[in-house]
């Protein structure tokens, strides 16, 4: 049953057009355990995609495969239609401009003020000098995650979720076209929670990103999905929206709804 | 199958060939545009600035302990008169630069091991590198440098310090004056004994600046790597310090003193 069900997956995701990731047959093994076995998936423009699982599935592995932080041991993954795997460090470069990560401990440089985590990116990737240019833009995007006072605070003062709103941040003044979270809502209170979800909806249609949201918080994934992936063992087990999967018989996706 | 090699072998060539990859990055770095200078002088700032202390002190009781240990001996030879020489000759050109370098890899190699170490483990290495930051040429490279260029100075005052010391010594038993000590004191010194002493000073600070960010850049994941990180950091910096010197003193006595 499971079987047929991820050869249908794999079958339906791939081949639409217009996918601005495409993941093809991926596998990834770290020493002797294989941790991705055989995943295929499609992220389309301007949709969000949760990846649901259970910690130690192999979804993080996955989304940083996307991104160049690990290599694939076989399989194709191509992100605007390019093979990522023959990019050069100079492609990379281009690309991850592209991309936003956000990462699950909102990993934030610890020794500079929420305004130089945010200038970083700005002076470093976008290679801006303009220093009022450099402001209005950081004060943009705090405004935009409802933090604009926090703006002179090092990162050891903020809160948990108040990191992720500043990761949040960070990562979006780049303007990706692709956004990457990685359980975004780990590690917080549900009313937390549940802003930083409808803050992600909130950007996404600020800035109109194409998103993979992994996680494995059903609230986060009933408020940000607009299709669902289900992992199980390395391998996607289950497709379908919110409704449709909590509607289904499957045993391991029903487990996540209880 | 035989194994031809031995897997203590095997990691000893990947840990070998892992170092000279990140030499390889380190030296391409710091000629690509952008040179980090803030982070450079915030680093020689740190590195030279707040060793300071440690390293002032220890120079003075270098000197001082070396003159009031050496004293008696070369009583009974009736060659007190030498000691202000022969504690100077053996500061600059031997013990001080290796003890300076040897106390600087436990301070500074350790602290850059774990600070790196743990900007690894909380993934802000990784957010960096997927912002399209360079994370070497912001975090190795300066580093490393400040070491090249701060070790040599801190040793140069740590030598000025060790003959204070000795002249306190001196001073305190025999009531020599300052100006009958140091005349001594200079008068056995030659202008070549300073630039062997100084030049593999830039080695040591190399070596301090290199495993501290080799092994912090490198640490597994989870908090005990950046212990392990530090600590690996200070046994391989004290272990390539030695090393290094006596490579050093076989090519001064080869090409300085013949």
């Amino acid at each position: 049953m499971v079987k047929t069900l991820v050869q249908k997956i794999n079958s339906n995701v791939v081949n639409k057009p217009g996918a601005v990731v495409a993941i093809k047959h991926l596998k990834k093994s770290f020493g002797t355990k294989e941790v991705l076995s055989d995943i295929s998936m499609s992220l389309y423009k301007g949709e969000n995609l949760v990846v649901l699982g259970k910690s130690g599935q192999g979804k993080s592995v996955a989304i940083k495969c996307i991104v160049g932080l690990l290599t694939q041991d076989s399989g194709s993954l191509k992100v605007f239609d390019e093979e990522v795997k023959d990019l050069s460090e100079k492609e990379w470069k281009a690309l991850r401009m592209k991309i936003g990560f956000l990462f699950q401990s909102a990993a934030l440089y610890d020794s500079m003020t929420v305004e130089q985590n945010l200038e970083f990116p700005l002076t470093r990737v976008l290679k801006l000098k303009d220093k009022q240019e450099i402001r209005q833009r950081i004060e943009e995007v705090l405004e935009g995650v409802g933090l604009l006072d926090a703006i002179e605070k090092m990162p050891s003062d903020l809160s948990g979720g108040m990191r992720k709103r500043i990761g949040l941040a960070r990562t979006l003044i780049l303007k990706p076209e692709i956004m990457l979270y990685d359980e975004p809502t780990t590690g917080l209170d549900p009313i937390t929670s549940r802003e930083i979800s409808e803050l992600i909806m909130e950007m996404q249609k600020k800035y109109q990103t194409s998103s993979i949201i992994i996680t494995h918080d059903m609230a986060c994934a009933k408020i940000t999905a607009d299709r669902i992936l289900v992992m199980n063992n390395g391998s996607f087990e289950a497709e379908g929206n919110y409704e449709q999967l909590e509607s289904g018989s499957d045993e391991l996706v029903r487990s996540f709804f209880k | 199958m035989v194994k031809l090699v031995p897997a203590t072998w095997t990691t000893a060539f990947v840990a070998a060939g892992d170092q000279v990859v990140f030499m390889g990055a380190f030296f391409r770095n710091i000629f690509r545009s952008g040179f980090e200078w803030n982070e450079f002088l915030r680093q020689s700032y740190i590195i030279g600035y707040k060793s300071l202390s440690l390293v002032g002190i220890t120079g003075f009781i270098l000197g001082f302990v070396l003159t009031l240990q050496s004293e008696p001996t070369m009583r009974e030879f009736g060659a007190t008169s030498f000691v202000p020489s022969m504690v100077t000759i053996s500061v600059i050109r031997e013990i001080g630069p290796v003890i300076i370098a040897l106390i600087c890899a436990g301070k500074i190699s350790s602290s850059i091991g774990a600070e790196l170490g743990s900007m690894k483990v909380s993934e802000q290495i990784d957010a960096m590198e997927v912002s399209g930051a360079n994370p070497v040429q912001y975090l190795v490279v300066t580093r490393i440098l400040a070491c090249i260029i701060m070790i040599p100075l801190l040793t140069l005052m740590a030598d000025a310090l060790a003959m204070m010391g000795g002249f306190a010594a001196s001073n305190m038993n025999n009531h020599l004056t300052a100006t009958l000590y140091f005349s001594k004191a200079f008068s056995a010194l030659r202008f070549g004994d300073l630039i062997p002493a100084v030049a593999k000073t830039i080695f040591f600070g190399f070596a301090i600046g290199f495993v501290g960010c080799f092994k912090g850049y490198n640490s597994e994941r989870g908090t005990e790597s950046v212990g392990v990180a530090a600590n690996s950091a200070v046994v391989s910096a004290s272990l390539w310090i030695i090393v290094l010197d006596a490579i050093a003193v076989q090519l001064t006595s080869v090409f300085a003193y013949n």
